[in-house]
């Protein structure tokens, strides 16, 4: 399923910070005094928040922890699968 | 606990409609070494790790591998969803279109069902992160196996980046098992 290249480039976005993070959480796990690794993890986080409140604003809920309008918004589509990524990582 | 993201880890496409590596796939999606299998060997040996340190990262390890089955299974999903009966059947699908329609189901590229045989938890942290470290090779392989089956960039870009985490996943286990080993050797003194 397409969906508008706007949304599309933010959802990328997201999608390869929250991996940024995600890959400076398994390297924390085994090496949690590393205070180069903390500072870049806790300033992804911030940037993660950011763009996703952004998205969850104009587009679709990242998760169900969030208010909502009538009816459910949690299940709308397209669900992650169904997506269209174009090209996927560029 | 766990919580859904409606996202994946990674942009999975793909470019046409190989059917053949989708079949091949399965070997990721109900293999023996495949994410559902590493998933549920980490999220299984979690109990019993004697250090922090090596609680998170069979737990984050384990919770990673969810999403990439879940990659997997987009990839799949993606190449078969538009195929008929008939070309499912040239590509050695016809069994699996039989049984599960365009389902996913998880069972190997030869359509051997998943067993919970595939995986072992034997209490010692040891044993167990050995365990890891080998099924990370494993997989690591299977997907070098997969990149050299298909044509498809899109699929090929996609098991790239699961190859890479495996990689990664063997360096994380092997600096868990010397944090362990450390910890072992403490106790003894």
């Amino acid at each position: 399923m397409k969906i508008e290249r706007e949304r599309l480039e933010l959802l990328k976005e997201i999608m390869a910070i929250d991996f940024s993070l995600l890959e400076l959480n398994l390297y924390l796990d085994t090496h949690p005094y590393d205070q180069r690794a903390l500072a870049l993890h806790n300033g992804y986080v911030n940037k993660s928040k950011m763009l996703k409140e952004v998205y969850e604003e104009k587009y679709d809920l990242l998760t169900h922890k969030h208010v909502s309008d009538c009816p459910w918004e949690w299940i709308k589509n397209p669900w992650p699968w169904e997506i269209d990524y174009e090209m996927g990582g560029k | 606990m766990w919580i859904y993201e409606k996202k994946l880890q990674f942009p999975a496409w793909v470019e046409g409609c190989d059917l053949k590596i989708a079949k091949l796939m399965f070997a990721q999606y109900g293999g023996p070494d495949s994410e559902l299998s590493a998933g549920l060997r980490y999220l299984t040996q979690r109990f019993n790790m004697p250090i922090p340190e090596a609680k998170a990262i069979v737990t984050d390890i384990g919770t990673e591998e969810l999403a990439h089955w879940e990659i997997i299974g987009t990839l799949i999903y993606k190449i078969i969803d538009r195929a008929t009966p008939a070309e499912l059947e040239k590509a050695g699908l016809g069994p699996h279109y039989i049984q599960h329609g365009h389902d996913l189901y998880p069972h190997d590229a030869a359509g051997v069902p998943w067993t919970a045989a595939y995986i072992q938890a034997i209490e010692d942290p040891i044993a167990n992160l050995h365990e890891d470290l080998a099924a990370e090779q494993k997989a690591r392989v299977t997907y070098e196996h997969l990149i050299k089956s298909t044509d498809d960039r899109g699929v090929k870009e996609t098991l790239s980046f699961l190859r890479e985490r495996e990689v990664v996943h063997f360096q994380r286990f092997g600096e868990a098992l010397r944090l362990v080993q450390e910890h072992l050797d403490k106790k003894r003194v």
